[in-house]
Formats: structure tokens, sequence, C-alpha cells
């Protein structure tokens, strides 16, 4: 029979060495993710900050975050400390710098929306019911602005996960790298390879984005009735 | 200062930013067991009138006392005195995340430190007397408007307050609703409650008040009983207000 090129993938230990791929990339985007959500809520309550000058800086920070492509980003932290502050980061460190970068600029814009959907009313019965500021926000605001945030949470997640693939180019070995690996080492022996590795790598980014985000739209469906 | 009076303001002024004055020099006073009804025209000041006596909103100058201490915004002891001064909105505002009896519990629990178990028997009671006993552990949303709003009232009950404001409590409900809101309120006030209550239901204000405010242009035009008032109001402006909700038969 032909060679089909699918038995690249449980020659040796290529199977799961696509796995350990896989979870490098979950764990630059779980760690990114983490540091997006810690600094993020505090960059959204900064951004609903009435001063107009703090304003301004959020909103240029946000803004330049959203127009960089995030591969520039990547090269600019890992290329550009080496050479000017010559510090070398190791791939990993650069992507979870950047990552954390851009996740705590969306991560606050949603923080911000979540926080102004809020209306007014439910911190004056707050304050009304004898709370001070921080009850109002412990028992009242962020309850239901965590919520809120759910949803938009999970979708920044996935993207988070999937944008993870850019870091081969800086060198970071994670799931498509290794992929690269595979199919580069049996060039002549499995011509076919690619086909077979990369649709593999497309079902394992399906299989671990797809419950997040459907978590993200059965959250968003319950919370809105 | 009277031993009854529980609730005094001095010369309260406030003007918003731009240049608006909504309210001007109110000088008032509240008794212990004493309803009052502040009545108007809409933007006369009297929800912002409400809303400085329990300090939601800073006044520019003039002074506020509970029984005899002067209350400052700045002030700590705001956080205490407004659990004696309950306040219920025009939008009900129930927490959406939490079940009508933790909505209930919330403060009670959290800011007076009381026993759950406790709390939650009188919560009952309270919710029982305004017929909603079988709703502890449903979510706001799934109520009626009406129903919302008897939730509210039990919310600020809960705190022992010694003054209750009701800030147009009606005036986001369908008329079905109005009335089993207000026969609530008109228990409160034979049981003896000492409330502020700003409304647009003639009937009702008649009913409850024991004094009635007419308040235009943030300030207070005419002063006097249920019965002097609407009877026979003195100012040009209170009978215009008043013929509002007259109809001439064709």
């Amino acid at each position: 029979m032909q060679n089909l090129g699918i038995q690249i993938l449980f020659q040796g230990n290529n199977f799961l060495r696509l796995w350990v791929g896989l979870w490098v990339s979950l764990k630059l985007a779980v760690i990114s993710m983490f540091f997006s959500i810690c600094l993020g809520m505090l960059f959204g309550m900064v951004m609903t900050s009435t001063n107009k000058l703090v304003r301004f800086f959020c909103r240029l920070y946000l803004e330049t975050v959203r127009i960089m492509p995030q591969l520039v980003l990547l090269f600019l932290v890992y290329f550009g400390a080496a050479k000017h502050l010559n510090v070398n980061l190791s791939g990993g460190t650069a992507a979870v710098l950047v990552f954390t970068f851009w996740g705590t600029a969306e991560m606050g814009d949603l923080v911000r929306s979540a926080l102004e959907s809020i209306p007014v009313h439910q911190y004056q019965s707050g304050y009304a019911l004898g709370f001070g500021k921080i009850g109002v926000y412990r028992h009242i605001i962020i309850p239901q602005t965590i919520r809120r945030l759910l949803p938009s949470m999970m979708n920044l997640l996935t993207r988070m996960v999937k944008t993870t693939s850019l870091v081969v180019l800086i060198g970071v070995i994670e799931v498509v790298k290794v992929g690269k690996q595979i199919i580069d080492a049996s060039r002549y022996t499995v011509p076919d390879a690619a086909l077979w590795v990369y649709g593999v790598i497309f079902i394992m980014y399906f299989a671990v984005c797809y419950p997040f985000s459907r978590a993200a739209a059965l959250l968003d469906k319950k919370l809105r009735d | 200062m009277n031993v009854e009076e529980i609730l005094k303001t001095e010369q309260l002024n406030k003007s918003y930013e731009n240049g608006l004055k909504v309210l001007n020099d109110i000088t008032f006073s509240l008794k212990k067991g004493e309803v009052v009804v502040i009545i108007g025209p809409s933007g006369c000041g009297k929800s912002t009138f409400l809303r400085c006596l329990n300090m939601l909103e800073p006044v520019d100058s003039g002074t506020i006392r509970f029984k005899d201490r002067v209350i400052d915004r700045a002030n700590k002891d705001v956080y205490e005195l407004r659990q004696k001064i309950g306040m219920v909105f025009q939008s009900y505002d129930l927490f959406p995340h939490l079940t009508i009896l933790d909505n209930i519990l919330l403060a009670p629990v959290k800011v007076q430190k009381r026993e759950r178990s406790e709390v939650a028997k009188e919560a009952e009671d309270l919710l029982k007397r305004v017929g909603l006993s079988d709703k502890t552990n449903v979510y706001p949303r799934q109520l009626s408007g009406g129903q919302k709003q008897r939730v509210a009232i039990v919310r600020a009950l809960m705190m022992h307050p010694e003054i209750l404001l009701l800030d147009e409590i009606t005036a986001a409900l369908d008329p079905e609703m109005v009335r089993e809101v207000l026969q609530v309120v008109l228990e409160l006030a034979r049981e003896g409650m000492t409330m502020v209550i700003v409304t647009h239901e003639m009937e009702f204000a008649r009913a409850v008040a024991d004094r009635v405010l007419f308040m235009d242009q943030g300030v207070v035009v005419e002063e006097g009983s249920p019965e002097e008032f609407f009877n026979s109001p003195q100012t040009e402006r209170a009978k215009q207000f008043l013929n509002m909700f007259h109809y001439e038969a064709r």
C-alpha cells in the first residue's frame, strides 16, 4: 500500500512531543492571562478615572497595543532588549512580557466597559444601605462585573492561546515548532507528513479552544436571561 | 433642639455645575413619627433634596442634623448614619446577582454584622407581611416591578432605620402595581414610621401625609396639612400645579 504519511504521528514519541509542545503554548497563554487579569483589573479601574489626562494615557496605551501586531511587539522586546538594553531574555520570558502587555490592555478595556455598564444606582443603593466604598465594590460591584466579564475573558484567553503560535519566530519550542521539527526530520521518508502533523495541531488547538469558546457562549446566554 | 425633632436642615444650598440652583435655602425639620410628602414639578429639586438628606449628594452650604449630631459628609460616621436613614429609589435597584433573601440580608450581615440566622427569620417575617414569602430564593429578574419595589422596601427596613426616604418609588411602575406598593407604605405610616416621601401620586399623598411640602425651582413654596394644601392652596404656583391633575369633562 502507498505510504499515507499517517504513521509519522506514531513514530518514536512524536505524538507525545506534540502534546508537550502544546503544553508549552498553553503554559505561556495561561501565565500571560493570569498576569493580564490581575493587571487588567487595576488598569480597567484606572480607565474609569474622571481625570482627562489619565484617560488620555490609558487610551494611548490601549490603541498602541491594538495597532501594533503582536509579532512586532515580540521582536521589539526579544531583539530590542538584547541589542539596546543588553538583557538576554529567553523566548518564553519575552513572550510572557509581550502577551501580558497586550492582555492587560485588552483586559483593562473589558473591565472598563463592564464597570461602566453597571448602573450608578447600584452604587447608590449600596451606599444608602450603609456600605462604604470598599464594601460596595466587594459585595455589589465586583461580583456583577466578574459575571459580565466571564464570557469576554474566555474569548480573550482563546485568542491568547492561538496567538502563542507566534513565539516560534523567537525560538520558543512550542507545538508548531515541534511539528516543523517532525516534518523536517522526515522530509524524505514521509513527504506527506506536513498534512498529518498540521492536521493534528489544528485538532489540538481546537480541542483546547473550543471548550473555552463554548463556555463563553453558554455563559453569555445564561447571563442574558 | 426640640426632643421630638429627628432630622433638621438649615439653609441648604446646592447648585449644579451649569449654575442651576437646585436647592435654595431649604430649612426643614422632621418630627419622629411624622410623614412628610414632597411634591412639585419635575426638576424642582425634590429628589435632590432627598438624596442630600442621607448625603448621597453633597450640599454647597447649610447643615443637616440627625437628632443632635451635625452630619458631615466627609466624616466617617456618614456610613453609620445612612443605616439610620433608609432609602428606596425609583428604579428599585435590587442587586441582580443575589437572590431576594440575599439582597435583603446582605447589609444586615455585612454592615451591621448581625447573625445571619437571626436576620433571616426577621426577613422572612417581613417578606410575609408584604406578601412575598414564596419569593425568597428567586432572583430579582423573576419578579414584577411592584414585587421588586416591595422587596426594596423590606431591604431598607431590615436595617432598622429611624427614617425612611422614598424617592418616587412608584414612578417606574405600571398603574396596576402602584397600589400594592403604596399599601405597604400606608401600613408603615400607620405603625408610626417616620418618612419623607417624594411622589406624583396625589391621592396617595393626601392619604399618607401629615404634612405636605410643595417645591418649585429649588424653593419650598408652600407647606401645610394635606387638607389645607389640596383643598385650598395658597400660592398661584401650587394652584397651577394641582390643576394639572384635573381634567374637565366635555
